[in-house]
């Protein structure tokens, strides 16, 4: 539907069409500014950012505060740098992401599918669940964790995520079996096909759109998590983005900004490769679960 | 005999396999959520300190909480970061979104750049902000160090100004994303009843004001929701850029809880808050997710 020649452009003179770029470029500089100083100041030694130059390009290029940022850096007590901590995160994203869209697929094949009394409720009550504020589950949690003895540990937060992030999951995969047509189910089953036979054999070929969509959608809300990863994680399951925030935070000696700039970049690349790889594909199955049959 | 019994119990597994595969995800979402809820809610009415303990004390944490002056300005912040935050990402979405629909070269480009702040971590953002507004190293030494020697930009350092850095920041990672739902809804309209008015010599500005952005309002609506929960839910952010400071000055409900169920072992009155929280929450969100469920049945 998005194409080109829908787009309501209005008949303008060659003033205010000038105009119009103006903005839409000034606003591209405005939204690239935080890279940009990021990036450049990563590239940089600390005298050149203290010495009013952050807005410069370096005067002497230098890897040095990635090689640091990654691998030598003080976080918390120990001088490891992020890297522990980026694999930390690698560990904890990947099950949850896989966990959480192989059950929307299930969720959303039989909510759309085997349809029965109640299960419009029952998905709203899922759906909420994504929406509610996190600090009215943060004490509870802290124990039942407790309790299953995953306190402190990878797997716990891997259930966690996965528990606050099916909603989502199965939102996707509902929309998007809502319109793939019922009658081909209904075949099968007259056929003598089983439920997982046709979960398997039918709707799965052709999910790969919305398993995108929840894949990404998945790994970006997880890797980018905060709340969590600071309120469960024990000093061996810290997530990347509190041990970036450790390191920036860190109120002893000097301040090594460029250091700062790398890790955050470090912290952002996943997150920005898979935008930047796969993005369309996001907008598109979008577009694909949203269209009404 | 055997084998009509197997092939009973096969087709009411049939017929019961369906709800058991959805039955683990319910228990998780009922016990991980709503009973949750109900747990914290409760501890609301408790003298929890540092550790969950059920002694009823009615509604006393939260005539404590409303007497408290940090909570006085975490919710003074949420009503001037949620105001200017979700109308300043309305109106820049909307603009934004209009000007992209007008058959603008490299669009895709300028959509990506517009939209990349989404896919960052809140502290990412917030590290990046938080060193481009010191004024040490960032914008004022930048500026004075290129001749302007009287230019002052210090806001992220004093007290009445640092919540609009915050607001800065977090307009910088959404604002993109809710142009997106604009574009999308004005991709939507259909282009012949803008031709007839155009036709009939309506002016741009009335063409963009009775008849485009009226269609628009499932996307204002959508946005409204999306927005204020976000603001609500405004935690990471505010750690990395300001941890809340300076002083008390950025402090929100969010940042409120944590320090006050963590760090000050007041458990019951970060309970309570936690409580207002998802209160304010479900006022939004219930009746918007009514809405959507029963029409798309």
């Amino acid at each position: 539907m998005a194409h080109a020649t829908q787009d309501t452009a209005i008949r303008t003179g060659r003033a205010v069409r000038m105009l119009i770029y103006l903005v839409l470029i000034l606003f591209a500089l405005f939204y690239m500014l935080p890279l940009y100083v990021m990036l450049v100041n990563s590239v940089k030694p600390l005298e050149e950012i203290t010495g009013g130059g952050m807005m410069n390009l370096p005067q002497l290029w230098t890897l040095e505060p990635w090689a640091k940022a990654w691998s030598s850096a003080q976080i918390g007590v120990e001088p490891t740098g992020l890297s522990p901590y980026f694999w930390n995160s690698i560990k904890m994203v990947v099950p949850a992401v896989a966990i959480s869209t192989i059950l929307g697929a299930l969720n959303g094949y039989v909510l759309t599918k085997w349809r029965f009394r109640g299960d419009t409720i029952l998905f709203g009550l899922m759906l909420f669940a994504c929406f509610i504020p996190f600090q009215i589950v943060l004490i509870p949690m802290a124990r039942m964790l407790g309790l299953m003895g995953l306190a402190g540990t990878t797997w716990g937060l891997v259930l966690v995520h996965v528990v606050y992030g099916i909603g989502f999951t199965t939102l996707y995969f509902r929309n998007y079996y809502a319109v793939f047509p019922t009658e081909l189910v209904r075949a099968a089953q007259i056929d003598g096909a089983g439920f997982f036979q046709i979960f398997w054999r039918i709707l799965l070929p052709s999910s790969g759109p919305i398993a995108v969509v929840s894949i990404i959608w998945q790994f970006t809300n997880i890797w980018n998590d905060f709340l969590f990863g600071a309120s469960f994680a024990g000093a061996d399951s810290q997530p990347m983005t509190v041990a970036l925030n450790n390191l920036v935070q860190a109120s002893h000696g000097v301040k090594e900004y460029n250091v700062h700039f790398a890790g955050a970049i470090l912290a952002a690349l996943p997150t920005l490769l898979v935008y930047i790889v796969a993005g369309r594909y996001f907008v598109r199955g979008l577009m694909a679960g949203s269209v009404k049959g | 005999m055997a084998q009509a019994a197997n092939a009973d119990f096969k087709t009411r597994l049939q017929t019961w396999l369906p709800k058991l595969v959805l039955s683990p995800s319910l228990a998780m979402v009922l016990i991980f959520v709503y009973g949750f809820i109900a747990f914290s809610v409760y501890l609301s009415f408790t003298d929890s300190r540092l550790l969950p303990s059920f002694g009823w004390i009615g509604w006393e944490n939260y005539s404590k909480l409303w007497r408290l002056s940090h909570w006085e300005t975490s919710i003074t912040n949420m009503g001037i970061f949620a105001l200017l935050y979700i109308g300043i990402c309305t109106v820049l979405g909307l603009s934004l979104a209009i000007f992209l629909d007008q058959k603008i070269r490299a669009e895709g480009f300028i959509r990506t750049v517009y939209l990349y702040p989404m896919a960052l971590s809140f502290i990412v953002t917030g590290t990046a902000w938080k060193w481009f507004l010191d004024p040490g190293i960032g914008l004022e030494n930048v500026m004075q160090s290129w001749g302007w020697t009287s230019f002052e930009f210090d806001w992220i350092k004093n007290r009445d100004f640092a919540i609009y850095t915050v607001v800065l920041a977090a307009v910088w990672q959404t604002s993109g994303f809710v142009m997106a739902m604009f574009l999308a809804g004005l991709r939507g309209i259909d282009n012949e009843i803008l031709k007839a008015a155009q036709m009939d010599g309506a002016s741009n500005w009335n063409l963009y004001r009775r008849i485009i952005i009226p269609q628009l309002r499932p996307a204002f609506l959508s946005a409204f929701v999306i927005l204020s929960h976000l603001a609500i839910k405004t935690f990471d952010l505010v750690i990395a850029l300001t941890g809340g400071g300076p002083g008390r000055a950025t402090e929100l409900p969010a940042t409120f809880m944590y320090s006050y169920t963590f760090s000050r072992n007041q458990m019951g009155i970060g309970a309570a808050s936690a409580t207002i929280m998802l209160m304010t929450i479900a006022a939004i969100m219930i009746p918007y997710l009514y809405a959507e469920l029963r029409e798309k049945k």
